[in-house]
């Protein structure tokens, strides 16, 4: 019976708690809402008037065919060095590992345009390389971004490879499987779904990509971002900045959107 | 594990070192050997100076730096505030899917469109804050919010809830249980997003070059000011100091979460 009432007692309290719990989460909700929301809608409104102009300017379109250039350029990048390194750090460890691994995480707290500023002393003018070209072609932000964003791809990788059982590496080598074939056939069908997560957020994150290009100020690569930044701010130009912003708002989601529904895998957290 | 010869190893460990010091770790060396260097004709830095330094580290420069801090705290402080807040209330309620989604979305729009949303949000009544500091710390806000929502709504799934409960039958008020029990036990997690968004309010660029007044500058648009104006080495000096607070400050939330994690 006390029991009972005791039992009685908690549940009365968890409903109660749940009903103010309607209440409780509001407040964070309606920041967002008024800090996040609000803005984007009138972006989406602003934009009304000036769509006609902006979609039909050469501009436009160099810019968005260069922006999704590049983001895939990076992204397979990313992937290639990415994964390389993943491998070697969990299976071909040598000492030291561990330290590099913990660099890795490190490097995602770093903002991108340090990246673009070293480049102005390896590929300037003056400096190590003095490729001078190179520093002004859309294919110095693919390197900056493919510097910038490898780490992205490898903490996945190595978090889903520290899980895979070393026996099962070592089997397949007992019965006479080359690296390769251990790679191929063991490794990589485990950490699809790392390999699909690391490599969907890197894509969403280099279609947005903005200090590396900010800072290489390369007159040939404006990516879309890029745009938004030159139509609002230097030529004050709201209406034109905002459709710019819808248009990539909507590439950044859908693409986002169409590879993690064609390559499966859970969905993955932007954190 | 995989490569079983000691000649094959060596081959995997050299491509391995070209790759991760040639791709990865130069350019952030290369900033920080620029930043103490007078000239930089050929292979190596010459004419090794620090007045780069005392330059990123005196007036205008300095002032930014300032200005960086004041915005990392207030923005980030606030920024974990809302986004504990948002997380423990949005858990396990019919709200958490529409809560992820929409504190998802300042990461996963451009940041430069998260900032000319504020742009032509508060140009214009009923809430006028272009050309104030503020406009600077909301947009650091909304970008952080995001993230510390993420990182505690992410330790959330790891607690047992059972605590709670358990505190709550036994007689502790509401407001005891979130002080005494929820909160200590989401203090890692806290602290960790916390270092989080300190480092990345820091290096922000994106939405404050889109909102920033002349009076309140942040390093990194300082940075680029100075690489706009041909001036790289000074911009290396200052990306050094920008380097330097980051880890600090970094550093000490580290051994705060330590802490937090030891009780």
């Amino acid at each position: 019976m006390a029991v009972e009432a005791l039992s009685a007692t908690v549940v009365v309290s968890n409903e109660r708690r749940r009903d103010g719990k309607w209440l409780w989460a509001l407040p964070p909700l309606l920041l967002i809402a008024v800090l996040v929301v609000y803005p984007l809608v009138l972006v989406a409104a602003e934009s009304v008037p000036a769509w006609g102009g902006v979609i039909e300017s050469a501009e436009f379109r160099d810019a968005l065919v260069r922006t999704v250039q590049i983001a895939v350029s990076s992204t397979i990048g990313c992937l290639l060095v990415g994964t390389f390194l993943a491998v070697v750090i969990s299976f071909v460890p040598f000492p030291g590992a561990r330290v590099v691994a913990g660099l890795v995480d490190t490097m995602l707290a770093l903002p991108s345009f340090l990246v673009a500023l070293s480049f102005t002393f390896i590929y300037g003018t003056t400096g190590i390389l003095r490729a001078g070209g190179f520093l002004t072609s859309p294919w110095a932000v693919v390197l900056a971004e493919v510097t910038f964003y490898t780490p992205f791809v490898m903490r996945p990788l190595l978090a889903a490879m520290s899980r895979l059982p070393r026996a099962q590496l070592d089997v397949a080598a007992s019965l006479g499987a080359g690296p390769w074939r251990v790679l191929r056939q063991i490794v990589l069908p485990e950490v699809r779904p790392a390999l699909v997560a690391g490599g969907s957020l890197t894509l969403l994150l280099t279609l947005n990509e903005f200090g590396i290009v900010l800072f290489l100020g390369a007159k040939g690569t404006t990516t879309l971002p890029m745009l938004v930044h030159t139509k609002g701010i230097v030529m004050f130009d709201y209406p034109g900045a905002c459709v710019i912003a819808v248009v990539q708002i909507a590439l950044s989601l859908g693409l986002y959107a169409v590879l993690r529904m064609a390559l499966g895998g859970r969905r993955a957290r932007l954190d | 594990m995989l490569v079983w010869t000691k000649s094959g190893k060596a081959i995997v460990w050299v491509a391995f070192a070209v790759v991760f010091c040639v791709l990865v770790l130069a350019p952030f060396l290369v900033v920080i050997a620029a930043a103490f260097a007078g000239s930089w004709n050929g292979m190596l830095p010459s004419d090794p100076t620090a007045d780069h330094l005392r330059q990123a580290l005196s007036g205008d420069e300095l002032a930014s730096l300032s200005v960086s801090l004041q915005t990392a705290f207030m923005g980030g402080l606030l920024a974990v505030v809302f986004g504990t807040w948002g997380a423990m209330a949005a858990a396990g309620t019919r709200l958490a899917r529409v809560a992820d989604a929409l504190h998802h979305l300042p990461i996963a729009v451009p940041s430069v469109v998260v900032g000319l949303g504020l742009l032509v949000a508060f140009s214009r009544q009923p809430i006028l804050l272009n050309g104030t500091k503020w406009i600077v710390v909301i947009a650091h806000l909304v970008l952080m919010v995001a993230f510390s929502y993420g990182t505690v709504a992410a330790a959330l799934q790891r607690i047992d809830p059972s605590y709670a409960d358990v505190a709550a039958s036994l007689g502790a008020s509401p407001a005891r249980v979130l002080w005494q029990v929820r909160l200590p036990m989401l203090l890692p997690a806290i602290a960790s997003a916390a270092g989080l968004s300190v480092a990345l309010s820091m290096g922000e660029v994106g939405a404050t070059i889109m909102v920033y007044p002349a009076s309140w500058r942040t390093l990194p648009v300082s940075i680029f000011a100075l690489t706009d104006r041909g001036q790289a080495f000074v911009a290396a000096a200052e990306a050094v100091v920008l380097l330097a607070t980051t880890v600090v400050l970094v550093l000490i939330l580290d051994r705060l979460r330590g802490r937090a994690a030891e009780r």
